[in-house]
């Protein structure tokens, strides 16, 4: 039962995300990707990874998401035009080296990499607490990485409020910035047209 | 039971995918939810992993990438915003003010 469900989410997840990258609209490839994450989710417990599966679904799927679609509504974007032949060149090259790198892993799993020790069957009652055990974890041998995480989120914050806000503040310091930075966005579309 | 190599094959066309996107397509946001596939695609094979060596340490290591790719879309989007306000266009090919 379990491998037939890791496939038909595996499917789900690859065909979700070769949408992704193939589909014109942003806001489109935005919702494929909420489904291939939720897929995630779902493999996640497959391996009896709970906590780790939930939090897929609260962090990316939830607030990763969210934020990418209120961008992508915010800047009300339409479909992307895509043409040209130096596009159509790079495009070649990129499934090409997309094509190298799978046959590389397969490569890699079929002869380089020994089986190894068998997983083992079940977890047992190790799987019922899986949340309990993480946390454990987390505050006993991982810390400081921990505590490393929350400056980390902090000094994201703030990064984000002083970029997001723009140069607002250099409009009263003097009349020339923002006609320089005015002059500067106008000029580079007039030449690559 | 699922094998470890059916996971790390997944995982390795789950990267793919995400490498293919940042090379091919030109949308910086698209760009961005390539970057994010390719970060699940590490999340995967160290919960595949954790798994197979039934310890738990992959799977503190996939909620720390979580909150790095947090910060980084956050940050990353908020730089896309302020281009979009100063090139009205978020294509990577048009956003070329450093090139000589």
């Amino acid at each position: 039962m379990i491998p037939v469900l890791f496939v038909a989410f595996a499917a789900i997840l690859v065909v979700s995300s070769l949408l992704v990258i193939l589909h014109r609209s942003p806001l489109t490839s935005a919702l494929f990707l909420v489904l291939a994450f939720c897929s995630l989710a779902a493999i996640y417990l497959l391996l009896h990874a709970e906590f780790i599966g939930l939090v897929q679904v609260v962090v990316y799927a939830g607030a990763i998401m969210v934020l990418f679609l209120f961008v992508i509504m915010y800047l009300n974007l339409g479909r992307d035009v895509e043409s040209g032949v130096t596009l159509l060149l790079r495009r070649g090259l990129g499934w090409l080296l997309a094509a190298v790198l799978v046959a590389e892993g397969v490569v890699l799993v079929s002869r380089g990499l020994a089986p190894g020790p068998a997983t083992p069957p079940e977890l047992g009652a190790a799987a019922a607490g899986n949340t309990q055990q993480v946390g454990l974890l987390l505050y006993s041998r991982y810390l400081f990485p921990f505590e490393v995480t929350s400056i980390v989120l902090l000094v994201a914050m703030i990064g984000v409020v002083v970029i997001a806000r723009g140069r607002r503040e250099a409009a009263p310091a003097g009349g020339a910035a923002p006609a320089a930075v005015r002059s500067g966005a106008a000029e580079p579309p007039g030449e690559d047209a | 039971m699922i094998p470890l190599s059916w996971l790390l094959l997944l995982s390795a066309v789950l990267f793919a995918l995400g490498v293919v996107g940042v090379l091919v397509r030109r949308n910086a946001l698209v760009i961005f939810m390539s970057i994010e596939l390719m970060l699940n695609a590490a999340n995967l094979a160290f919960v595949a992993f954790a798994r197979h060596l039934n310890s738990l340490d992959g799977q503190v290591f996939v909620f720390f990438v979580m909150t790095v790719a947090a910060a980084e879309v956050a940050v990353g989007l908020a730089i896309i915003v302020n281009l979009f306000r100063l090139r009205e266009t978020v294509f990577v090919d048009e956003i070329n003010l450093l090139k000589g």
